[in-house]
């Protein structure tokens, strides 16, 4: 098999020597011995270096209750003022048994989440047995200490199943590492926060509990500009992870949340009268 | 009491608070170049189509009309680039290499999901001093089905149905989301041949050069399918 050495396509490739053994590796950047002064500017909403508006904004939540973990996002990719896109995966399949959410730069949670999941894929071989939830947690929480001030955004949640039950975490990029019951990420958390600790309880049921989850997403894209889109909902259960809604669009709750408190219509009149 | 008006401005001078000892340093050389123009994708189930104009511009200087934006990585699947140039050619050099270093090692061509992991990881390595692109990578899916992935410039990526990137962006993005999803039409009438969709383009490409100074001279049209690639070229507007 032919070595490739990654060495001769440029600069910019320096993979460190010891992964070199390994089949699959991912390039891992390295960290700067220089850093750029444009790049690291702040981050400016409107007009500013196009290079530093990578994807912000969202709401992402996560919660324990008697039947598992329960997480909720919504879909909404912005770069500056331009919505980049409505139906971002926000929940990103660690593997079968772990889920991490994504808050900040959708290519920072993006890469190190896969790196994540290469990392436990790659322990379970060599030790015949799954990686802990607060292992697998401990490992980002490291990375992103490595890389702290360096300019990485990451606001995400761990989340997953192991021996010894489900367990949540929450992991930024200055290295913190919070291990919690309830939690809320990202522009649209606050609203979301207001919604979950009115009605959260330990035994909702799985039906309550999604219907909270969604709930409280819905609010946080209807007052946050930076949320919207769909909402996604996933569930942590003993025996892995399970979808439980793909993408409900969130102008579609707005009306069925207002029929429920009487309000009628859905512009429905307005559109007889003008076509 | 007369005060001369000497004596007032040494007392203003001396309140002055020191000059504290700030160099502001701004960076005179950038190595970044925005070339600008256009390029959007489709993907339909049985082929994808994907378009870029050719105007590569710099400010307000027109550099050349002939600059294509679109690069056929494997039989299946094309990288749209928008952003800078130059870039473009060295992330395209060292798809190209991988890509033909893949196939010799695995005796098959990668596919388009292959390759749109590949650029990620890419486009992530360079975290810290980022290619200034801005990309879509259209090919067929293990079906033969359209599919598009777009990015940011640091990695980030999604499959999508259609996408666009440039300078363009915010002007065609908002006519394809109206034509080719419905949103915000009563009839929603979706078009389903190829020659509707590919109308839809072209009008969506005049009217970038209408309103951007940065897209116009020509677009180029890739159309994938199965049974190989077909090319298009139609004129914009020169101005």
């Amino acid at each position: 098999m032919i070595d490739f050495d990654p060495s001769t396509f440029g600069l910019a490739h320096t993979y460190q020597k010891e992964d070199k053994d390994e089949i699959n590796t991912l390039a891992l950047p390295s960290a700067p011995q220089v850093i750029y002064k444009t790049l690291n500017g702040p981050t400016q909403i409107n007009g500013g270096n196009k290079l530093t508006n990578f994807k912000h904004g969202t709401t992402t939540l996560g919660f324990v209750f008697k039947e598992g973990i329960l997480l909720a996002v919504d879909s909404r990719a912005s770069m500056g003022s331009f919505l980049s896109s409505e139906q971002v995966r926000k929940v990103i399949e660690i593997n079968e048994y772990l889920l991490g959410t994504m808050a900040g730069g959708a290519a920072d949670c993006q890469y190190w989440l896969a790196y994540l999941a290469n990392h436990c894929r790659t322990y379970e071989l060599k030790n015949g047995s799954k990686l802990s939830v607060a292992a697998a947690s401990k490992f980002l929480q490291g990375i992103l200490i490595g890389y702290r001030n360096s300019g990485l955004s990451m606001g995400c949640m761990i989340a997953g199943t192991d021996t010894t039950g489900q367990h949540l975490y929450y992991i930024d990029n200055d290295g913190m590492r919070l291990k919690g019951d309830i939690f809320s990420v990202g522009s649209g958390s606050t609203y979301a926060y207001g919604v979950l600790d009115n009605h959260y309880r330990y035994d909702l049921s799985l039906n309550e509990a999604v219907e909270l989850g969604i709930r409280a997403i819905y609010h946080a894209t209807h007052r946050d500009t930076a949320s919207g889109g769909v909402v996604r909902v996933y569930h942590i259960h003993k025996d892995g992870w399970t979808k439980v809604h793909d993408g409900i669009d969130v102008v579609d709750l707005h009306y069925q949340f207002a029929k429920q408190k009487g309000l009628v219509g859905d512009g429905d009149e307005a559109k007889q009268r003008l076509f | 009491m007369y005060i001369p008006v000497n004596d007032m401005l040494k007392h203003f001078k001396q309140d002055a608070p020191a000059m504290a000892n700030i160099t502001h340093k701004s960076d005179q050389w950038s190595p970044y170049h925005d070339n600008s123009g256009t390029v959007l994708a489709v993907g339909i189930p049985g082929a994808v189509i994907v378009a870029g104009d050719t105007r590569l511009s710099n400010g307000y200087n027109i550099l050349s009309r002939d600059a294509t934006k679109l690069s056929q990585l494997t039989d299946k699947c094309v990288l749209a680039t928008a952003g800078q140039y130059a870039d473009f050619i060295a992330l395209r050099k060292f798809l190209q290499q991988r890509l033909q270093l893949y196939e010799f090692q695995n005796e098959v061509q990668a596919s388009t999901e292959t390759v749109a992991h590949l650029l990620s990881r890419e486009l992530y390595s360079r975290r810290f001093f980022p290619y200034y692109t801005f990309n879509l990578l259209a090919g067929l899916d293990e079906n033969n089905h359209g599919v598009v992935y777009g990015y940011d410039a640091i990695g980030s990526y999604d499959k999508m149905t259609y996408g666009v990137q440039g300078s363009g962006q915010e002007l065609v993005v908002a006519v394809l989301d109206n034509q080719l999803k419905g949103y915000n039409k009563i009839n929603k009438t979706i078009p389903q041949t190829r020659e509707e969709i590919l109308d839809i383009i072209l009008d969506c490409f005049s009217c970038a050069a209408e309103r951007d100074i940065h897209t116009g001279d020509n677009v180029e049209i890739l159309i994938i399918t199965a049974a190989g690639t077909e090319r298009i070229v139609k004129p914009l507007r020169k101005d």
